[in-house]
């Protein structure tokens, strides 16, 4: 009985310990870091959208698509090269929000499990990290678009 | 010359929310993309994330909220056509281009790369 009050207090105690020793994270600078740092990507995205229009004659917005593809395979060789992961590091989620993160997701995954062979390492490895964000994206997008077509049908706006 | 300065703006601050969903909710990376895709869609459904591609370009086009209204518009649009079923048929339509060459990229590289560190 004893032992058993001894050792709900240690463990009270350990966590106060850890959090009072956790270390302080220095939110207004991880803040500045992801804007520059996604603010950039997003400024490359800019960039190679007006290459896509003034260049291979894409409309603004038919230019998204070869846009977010070649951002894609820019993130994946620098993830492939290591680089990827270094500017992760210093940014923060300003690497993980822009579609470049996803890319680099995917590709980490299938370089790290590529040991464990192409389909039981590469091939089922590969969503780990990008399967929640298709599964919550679809499931949420199928339940919006099914309420906004549904509106029209039942006689409201 | 002022697409650039608010796409620079614009996509920063969407990262900004990002690292402060990290940081200050403290979600873990996963979380904190996934509820972004969440909101895209939802902005998408209020019919206000095209208003921010259009005044953002690439700031709003490039995070990963941009996917969830892609899946969002992708189903609509088909749902006009045909339906109900539509939504289920046009999901992927305007994302496949992003989710496919990620696939073939990131496939390609576990054939040819290492991990590196």
């Amino acid at each position: 009985m004893t032992a058993q009050k001894q050792k709900i207090l240690t463990k009270k105690e350990y966590q106060k310990l850890a959090k009072d020793n956790e270390p302080r994270r220095p939110v207004l600078a991880n803040c500045v870091r992801a804007f520059l740092a996604g603010g950039t990507i997003c400024l490359i995205g800019q960039g190679i959208t007006d290459i896509f229009v003034f260049y291979f004659g894409f409309t603004e917005k038919s230019a998204g698509n070869p846009t977010a593809a070649t951002l894609i395979f820019l993130s994946v060789v620098l993830t492939s090269l290591g680089v990827y992961d270094h500017i992760a590091q210093w940014a923060g989620a300003g690497t993980a929000v822009p579609v470049t993160g996803f890319a680099n997701s995917m590709a980490s995954a299938a370089l790290e499990h590529r040991t464990e062979g192409y389909v039981l390492g590469v091939g089922s490895n590969m969503f780990k990290l990008a399967g929640s964000v298709i599964v919550f994206g679809v499931f949420s997008a199928f339940i919006i678009a099914f309420i906004r077509t549904l509106i029209p049908l039942i006689g409201g706006a | 010359m002022h697409t650039y300065f608010w796409a620079f703006v614009v996509g920063g601050l969407i990262c900004v929310i990002g690292q402060i969903l990290l940081d200050v909710v403290k979600l873990t990376p996963a979380h904190m993309v996934t509820t972004l895709v969440v909101a895209g869609a939802i902005l998408s459904g209020l019919e206000l994330y095209q208003p921010l591609i259009d005044f953002a370009g690439a700031g709003a086009s490039v995070p990963i909220t941009s996917f969830g209204n892609a899946l969002v518009q992708g189903a609509l649009s088909e749902a006009k056509m045909s339906g109900l079923v539509g939504i289920v048929t046009g999901i992927f339509e305007v994302t496949s281009a992003g989710i496919s060459s990620a696939i073939i990229f990131a496939f390609l590289a576990s054939l040819l790369f290492r991990p590196k560190g």
